[in-house]
């Protein structure tokens, strides 16, 4: 009977280990809303969102310089981090010799494993005092950017480069053959035809980028101030939480998950527009 | 597939036996006297721990747990019930539960800079306009022309607060000021800007940064001691009630000989 009773239970089994992380998903956004309430109820969600005064101990509850923070130093770091990381995708896919590719590869990937508290000693000891150099304190949006760059590039490189590789052969093949050169190849037919991958790498990046704290505590400076400049010193949301949780209580505490809320649906916001693009990409593909 | 096999029986004991252990060691501690919780802020959190391992050296029986948090977290888990002692490494305000207070020790708010700094000491005056943005340039206070980088601890940190209160007084610390959150990531980012100024625990100074006299007074233990250093601020254990038992133990065994000359080792100042 035992083979077949496993058999029939089997499903069930799964199903208990996928809705496992399916109610820690809800556990997290239950327990995060459920503390942040009274917050948006005792100082409203239009402050909360658009205030631009962040003292907790003395009542100022404006998160708005921590939305524009975060965004300036995930803007900043895209910038950099997709044509680098696009580049060193196709290198990797397309134009690297195997040897090359053979030492390259666990290099990118190596990077992935780094703990971001020691990409944040980096940065502090070697990219703020640079910063420095050229203006301000060092402590600046400019310093976050660089060393998310640092730590998204990974994430895009191998996303992009498996998308690239993924390409049916008939499409480069059909592009030599009509006399493109290989350069032509890559630009007008491989990575068109990648786009989807590439793009939930780029976004997936992002994600990463957004939710980073460790890193960001360290070389943004944690003023809570809407940047002027990349030099000035901003904080960023996840920052924000994991800057001040140790010493907060009462509404503090509060408005403190209010800011993981806010986080958490950019987060969400950010994967289903991943989800959405690698869809239509495949969409598009099947089309082609 | 034998090699496997060897290793599943290797591995399965091993995590087995470990499990057991742990349960073991649990066992033994929850079988003993009993155990003296203590949370709050991280300035004390060193020292209290030292005094735990004194304390337990003597008192083989009794087992001490020393947590971190923060002032506010000390202050409030004890007034809540979840610990036996808090720890606050300021004074308390009207807005703060009623404790019973025990004075553990003090300790000085060092002002500190970069030790190439020409600057070795300022007044009182000069480093409130200089937290509050209003001095922005070290020419201004007698040191070289370079802007002057503001580094300060965030909101809720017991530092801080006792920095507000003992040296800002009404005026507020710049907003743009750049906030590290811990005692250790303060003294990294002054001992590597030869343009910053902070303000860490005395306790915790050491030859990667330059304390400043104040008004003319070193930022020395013997001046913290003696009343001239003007900014030094209690560090106070915390209960809810008169403690009993090996609450009372711990905290007489702290507060008196033997404790104190554990708070005069670390660098702090010893109460009588």
């Amino acid at each position: 009977m035992s083979r077949y009773f496993i058999d029939r239970n089997a499903k069930y089994l799964v199903l208990v280990c996928a809705s496992t992380s399916f109610i820690i998903l809800a556990a997290i956004a239950i327990f995060i809303l459920k503390e942040a309430l009274p917050a948006f109820q005792h100082v409203g969600f239009i402050h909360l969102l658009f205030g631009t005064t962040w003292r907790p101990t003395m009542g100022g509850f404006g998160i708005l310089p921590m939305i524009v923070g975060s965004l300036a130093v995930t803007l900043g770091a895209m910038i950099l981090a997709i044509p680098l990381g696009l580049g060193c995708a196709v290198l990797l896919a397309e134009v690297a010799p195997h040897r090359i590719r053979q030492f390259l590869r666990p290099a990118v990937e190596i990077l992935v494993g780094i703990p971001s508290v020691v990409y944040g000693l980096v940065g502090m000891l070697l990219i703020v005092p640079l910063i420095r150099e050229i203006g301000g304190t060092g402590y600046s949006v400019a310093a976050g950017a660089l060393v998310l760059t640092a730590m998204v590039l990974p994430t895009i490189i191998s996303i992009s480069e498996d998308s690239i590789r993924a390409v049916p052969r008939r499409y480069k093949e059909g592009a030599l053959a009509l006399g493109a050169t290989h350069w032509q190849t890559i630009w007008h037919v491989l990575i068109p035809a990648a786009r989807s991958g590439i793009t939930a790498g780029i976004i997936l990046g992002m994600g990463r980028a957004i939710g980073e704290a460790m890193a960001m505590i360290m070389v943004t400076g944690n003023a809570v101030q809407i940047p002027n400049s990349p030099l000035d010193p901003t904080r960023t949301l996840a920052g924000g939480i994991a800057v001040e949780i140790n010493y907060a209580s009462g509404l503090h505490e509060n408005a403190l998950f209010a800011i993981g809320v806010v986080l958490f649906i950019l987060i969400l916001a950010i994967n289903s527009i991943a989800i959405l693009a690698i869809r239509r990409g495949r969409h598009a593909q099947d089309v082609c | 597939m034998k090699i496997r096999r060897g290793w599943k029986w290797f591995i399965l004991p091993m995590v087995a036996a470990l499990l057991v252990a742990t349960f073991l060691l649990v066992g033994c501690s929850s079988g003993s006297l009993g155990t003296i919780t203590e949370n709050g802020s991280t300035t004390v959190q060193p020292l209290a721990e030292k005094l735990a391992g004194a304390f337990k050296a003597k008192n083989p029986d009794v087992n001490v747990v020393i947590q971190g948090g923060g002032s506010a977290v000390g202050i409030k888990s004890v007034n809540d019930g979840t610990v036996d002692i808090g720890a606050a490494s300021r004074e308390l305000t009207a807005a703060d539960p009623t404790l019973v207070k025990h004075l553990l020790a003090r300790d000085g708010i060092a002002i500190i800079v970069h030790p190439s700094n020409p600057v070795t000491g300022l007044t009182k005056e000069q480093i409130i306009g200089i937290f509050a943005g209003n001095i922005s340039n070290w020419s201004q206070v007698g040191g070289q022309n370079k802007s002057i980088d503001v580094v300060a601890r965030e909101e809720g940190s017991g530092t801080r607060t006792a920095f507000q209160d003992l040296v800002m007084g009404k005026a507020l610390i710049k907003s743009d000021a750049i906030l590290q959150n811990s005692n250790g990531f303060l003294k990294t980012a002054v001992s590597s800007d030869s343009q910053a100024i902070g303000f860490i625990s005395m306790g915790l100074v050491d030859s990667s940064v330059k304390a400043l006299a104040i008004n003319g007074v070193a930022a020395t233990e013997e001046n913290a001691k003696n009343g001239t250093y003007p900014v030094v601020r209690p560090l106070y254990f915390l209960t809810k009630t008169q403690p009993t038992g090996i609450v009372k133990d711990f905290i007489d065994f702290c507060t008196g000989p033997d404790g104190q000359k554990i708070v005069a080792e670390e660098g702090y100042i010893t109460v009588e």
